[in-house]
């Protein structure tokens, strides 16, 4: 009786401990779909229920780039305070808003660019969403050149500054975009506040 | 308590060789296209051993494995491994990317390769052929780099 339970008991350890594994890898990625399922039929609603007065097309594009310039924008500031966890947690909204926007809401023309910039932004805001910080800056950086590009094409709701810093990346130096005139660098966040100068101005359209 | 001990062992061995025939699905069988990173490019011999032998393994759907990937549980650690460098990065389909999304994966390898960060040091353990020395690094830096110019142009 006793040698049978202690096989058994061994046989279940095994068991669970190799379940436990596939199942930690299998929620993790069910997680995912699931938000992003979720995510996407919110987008789907809120465009139709625009799309059926017709006029307010625009807003409704706007809507979903604004929330995407809103969550950049809460990166840069977490950027800025040296704030990884912040960064982290936006970085995962940046990737979930862009993979729900309904290209449909868009002109015809521009969905192929405007498509492969939001792949794009949602890779970035991946990995800011599993890095530290200083690969958390770099994706960071990567983006504000795809987040220009596809302001150019969409327009955005508010008036924005490219600004860019000389010294980032070994002296190759890095863009990113902000809200404000004032200089709050997060690429260097406190190790260098204030370097950097407005290269450009990105006004409402 | 000797007889416990003796019984687990058994269980463990028994265990152990139980997992040897649970199948793992193996990344070798897919043909090379013409969206695998070194035909793309047709990059020059010299730099595509460098890239197979240092990326290969766990960044496109042709793994080289070593003879202990025959022997679980490393067979399946070794394929999560490659399944998550694949999901970053499957340079056998790198042609397929946009343009945006190549210059994008492009500056994440250069990053990544200068800051000796890939190939990783605990692949390097046991791949020794795969180690960047400097000479290694710059032709692969300098190859990436000028790829890189060609797709902003």
């Amino acid at each position: 009786m006793k040698k049978s339970n202690s096989i058994l008991t061994l046989a279940l350890l095994a068991s669970i401990s190799f379940s436990l594994i596939a199942c930690a890898n299998k929620k993790s990625t069910d997680h995912e779909n699931g938000n992003g399922v979720h995510d996407h039929s919110a987008m789907n609603h809120k465009a139709e229920d625009e799309m059926s007065d017709g006029s307010v097309v625009e807003t409704s594009e706007n809507k979903s780039i604004s929330q995407l310039i809103d969550q950049y924008l809460v990166i840069k500031n977490a950027l800025v305070q040296d704030d990884s966890r912040a960064a982290a947690s936006a970085g995962q909204k940046l990737a979930e808003t862009s993979s729900s926007i309904d290209l449909n809401t868009f002109e015809a023309s521009k969905q192929s660019e405007i498509k492969e910039i939001l792949e794009v932004v949602k890779e970035h805001g991946e990995h800011i969403a599993k890095s530290e910080i200083a690969h958390q800056r770099e994706h960071f950086e990567g983006m504000a050149k795809d987040f220009m590009d596809l302001l150019a094409i969409t327009g955005t709701d508010r008036t924005l500054y490219q600004q860019y810093c000389p010294m980032y990346d070994k002296g190759k130096g890095g863009s990113w975009l902000s809200d404000s005139q004032e200089i709050k660098n997060p690429l260097f966040g406190s190790k260098m506040l204030t370097c950097g100068s407005v290269k450009e101005t990105i006004s409402m359209k | 308590m000797k007889k416990r001990l003796k019984l687990s062992l058994w269980v463990v061995f028994i265990v152990l060789v139980g997992i040897q025939f649970v199948p793992v699905q193996r990344n070798e069988i897919e043909p090379v296209t013409n969206a695998d990173f070194i035909e793309h490019y047709e990059s020059p011999v010299v730099i595509g051993n460098i890239i197979r032998a240092s990326c290969y393994d766990c960044h496109s759907n042709q793994t080289k494995y070593p003879w202990y990937s025959n022997v679980q549980p490393i067979g399946f650690l070794l394929q999560n491994h490659i399944s998550e460098g694949k999901s970053e990065l499957n340079l056998s389909e790198f042609g397929l990317l946009s343009n945006r999304m190549k210059r994008t994966k492009l500056k994440s390898i250069l990053s990544q390769i200068d800051n000796d960060k890939m190939p990783m040091p605990s692949y390097l353990f046991l791949h020794s052929e795969a180690k960047l020395d400097s000479l290694k690094k710059t032709l692969l830096v300098s190859y990436f780099d000028s790829i890189l110019v060609d797709i902003d142009r």
